[in-house]
């Protein structure tokens, strides 16, 4: 369970201001969706968060600054699931997944027993099991991202950055791996943060949204306060209909009119 | 299925799947091989010892064996002053060229990279070559090639490395080989240019750059070994982590690995067992490709099998490979370099066809 409390935080990359003032606090076992358009900062805002990024202002994990914790101490605390992690094709299941266990071992210590028995305990909360054996090459898109999620499992950290998990899976995939992140998070206590493209199950799963648009933070709130036309339509320039229902708002893309379309400025 | 279970009752009965490392087999294997390789090296030459006689001879200097040597005191003296340190030499430079390649390729997520990858080799060429031309050392009557060879190798890793680090390159290895590659260019041009003006040493240049595995006996073994242990030990104590770095630079800075730092220690160490080999016995090509490769496709991909695999089984095939050159065509030699790449390019070419991926 991590607290984590960032203040003011900016992020320059080759002098474009990426991050420019994002302050966010989310509690023990939270989970904050962060949406937003194309560029609107959300990758490198998460990136920031996992110490991977140099940044201005200040990022609280349980009462500590993100900058000053080692890079071992940091990989204890949070765990990350890239947007388009680096699949080695020849690598096992379980040697990847055992390779979440790398912050909990020396500089050059080998994984042991208790390591493999982590990442076999990682995959059957992912019911991912049976993939123990085959090679990271041969999964199909569904099963290549329950390997990466249970890797961030075996990692053991309290706080879990989701960069777009879903974004490379049909729909009863993306339901299922967000389904797998609720009871995960469930089971163990997890804080999740994570950027999604698909708004209506950013609204279905998340506890908040964070809309961020141009760097800064522009709605936040309940699923329901930030997903409706008016902002949607603003800060994607998109043309939608929100409907209520029981799951939390459903975002319906519309095929624009002239008069739908974002005012010029 | 979804939801959230209890963890115990999904865990299977069946046979844990087992986490790579070298298997008893593989071990016993590579280890007969060089054993095997070095007999071979010792028995073979112009005047043939027959292997269960050089066996009998080494085990006859084991105490408490009570071994008796079946052999004179003229092949006592060709088996230990000159057999012996050429084959303990190839043992070493194969060992380090084969580790330092799998190092190489490990810390670059490339399979093309090799130990000559960021400059050794032209740096090691640009210096062997101006000792030569310029007859550095000679009238004193000292051989500087193997210390240019040496120095020019660590130089021009170092040139490249430094022009990465400035590019902004130590955090992506494209700009490091990169690097590597203008480096290689310009030391090339400064060493052709170099031979070209000095034609009479063309050959003797030449001859160098094919390699070769001659020694003036144990002395430069002993001046190889320590290099070998130490370059071998931090390669070997790093094995876990390149398999680690498999993922990209930032999943395993995310996984807690000082990525900049794991790769300046494992370049550092490829490098000094690059520039040692190179300095004793000139550009050996291709082993530091073909055995990393074969050891994969034989026995796995993780490093924690690769790389001490690669230390054996380089070191029994350059041996054996040192056994063709001086053999084939006796009782002249042929270049080991030209062996090496006789017999690496076709074998490659296997590599290339059977391996599923290319590229990182």
């Amino acid at each position: 369970m991590t607290r984590l409390v960032t203040e003011r935080v900016a992020v320059t990359l080759e002098r474009a201001r990426v991050v420019d003032g994002v302050s966010l606090a989310l509690e023990p076992g939270e989970w904050v969706g962060l949406i937003g358009p194309n560029g609107a900062g959300k990758t490198t805002l998460l990136r920031a968060v996992a110490g991977l990024v140099p940044y201005e202002g200040s990022i609280a994990l349980a009462g500590h600054e993100v900058a000053f914790l080692g890079r071992r101490e940091l990989a204890r605390r949070t765990a990350v699931v890239p947007q388009i992690p680096v699949i080695p094709p020849d690598m096992s299941v379980l040697e990847y997944v055992v390779l979440g266990r790398t912050p909990h071992l020396g500089y050059a210590g080998a994984p042991g027993r208790r390591d493999a028995d982590a990442a076999r305990a990682a995959l059957g909360a992912l019911d991912a099991l049976h993939l123990v054996d085959r090679r990271l090459g041969s999964l199909s898109g569904g099963e290549r991202q329950r390997a990466v999620l249970a890797r961030a499992v075996a990692q053991d950290a309290s706080l879990l950055l989701l960069d777009e998990p879903t974004s490379a899976l049909d729909v009863g995939g993306q339901q299922q791996v967000l389904e797998l992140v609720a009871s995960l998070r469930a089971e163990r206590d997890l804080t999740v943060l994570s950027a999604m493209h698909d708004l209506t199950l950013a609204g279905q799963y998340a506890d908040r949204l964070v809309l961020l648009d141009g760097g800064r933070e522009v709605a936040s709130g309940v699923p329901d306060d930030v997903l409706t036309e008016e902002l949607i339509t603003r800060h994607y320039g998109a043309s939608v209909r929100v409907v209520s229902g029981e799951d939390g708002p459903t975002v319906l893309p519309l095929r624009p009119r002239v008069d739908a379309r974002r005012p010029v400025s | 299925m979804l939801g959230a279970r209890g963890l115990r009752a999904r865990l299977p009965a069946r046979p844990a799947a087992a986490l790579p490392g070298i298997t008893v087999a593989w071990a016993l294997a590579a280890g007969a091989f060089v054993v095997l390789a070095t007999l071979l090296g010792l028995a073979l030459g112009p005047v043939g010892f027959g292997a269960g006689r050089v066996a009998r001879e080494v085990l006859s200097h084991v105490p408490f064996l009570g071994v008796d040597s079946p052999f004179t005191q003229t092949e006592d003296a060709i088996l230990w002053d000159l057999r012996a340190p050429r084959v303990a030499l190839g043992l070493l430079v194969g060992a380090m060229l084969a580790s330092a390649g799998a190092a190489y390729q490990g810390v670059f997520r490339n399979p093309l990279a090799d130990p000559y990858l960021l400059g050794a080799a032209a740096g090691a060429g640009l210096g062997a070559t101006l000792v030569i031309v310029y007859d550095i050392g000679d009238p004193v009557g000292i051989d500087l090639r193997p210390v240019a060879a040496f120095a020019g190798a660590i130089g021009g890793v170092g040139i490249a490395y430094a022009l990465g680090r400035s590019l902004g390159g130590v955090r992506t290895t494209a700009t490091l080989i990169l690097a590597g590659v203008t480096v290689t260019c310009f030391l090339t041009a400064v060493q052709t240019f170099v031979q070209q003006r000095n034609t009479e040493t063309v050959q003797e240049v030449y001859s160098w750059i094919l390699g070769r595995l001659e020694t003036s006996g144990w002395q430069d073994v002993l001046i190889a070994l320590p290099y070998a242990a130490l370059s071998a030990a931090v390669l070997l104590w790093h094995r876990r982590l390149l398999d680690v770095l498999a993922v990209g630079d930032e999943e395993a800075s995310s996984l807690g690995v000082p990525v900049a730092r794991v790769r300046l220690l494992v370049v550092a160490a490829a490098t000094l067992a690059t520039a040692t080999a190179v300095a004793f016995s000139g550009l050996i090509a291709f082993v530091g490709i073909i055995v990393p490769h074969a050891v994969r496709l034989l026995a796995g991909t993780s490093y924690r099998i690769v790389l001490p695999l690669s230390l054996a089984v380089g070191a029994g095939f350059l041996v054996l490979t040192d056994l063709i050159c001086r053999t084939a065509i006796a009782p002249a030699e042929l270049p080991i370099g030209v062996v090496t790449a006789f017999l690496g390019a076709p074998f490659f070419a296997v590599v290339l066809r059977t391996t599923r991926t290319v590229g990182p």
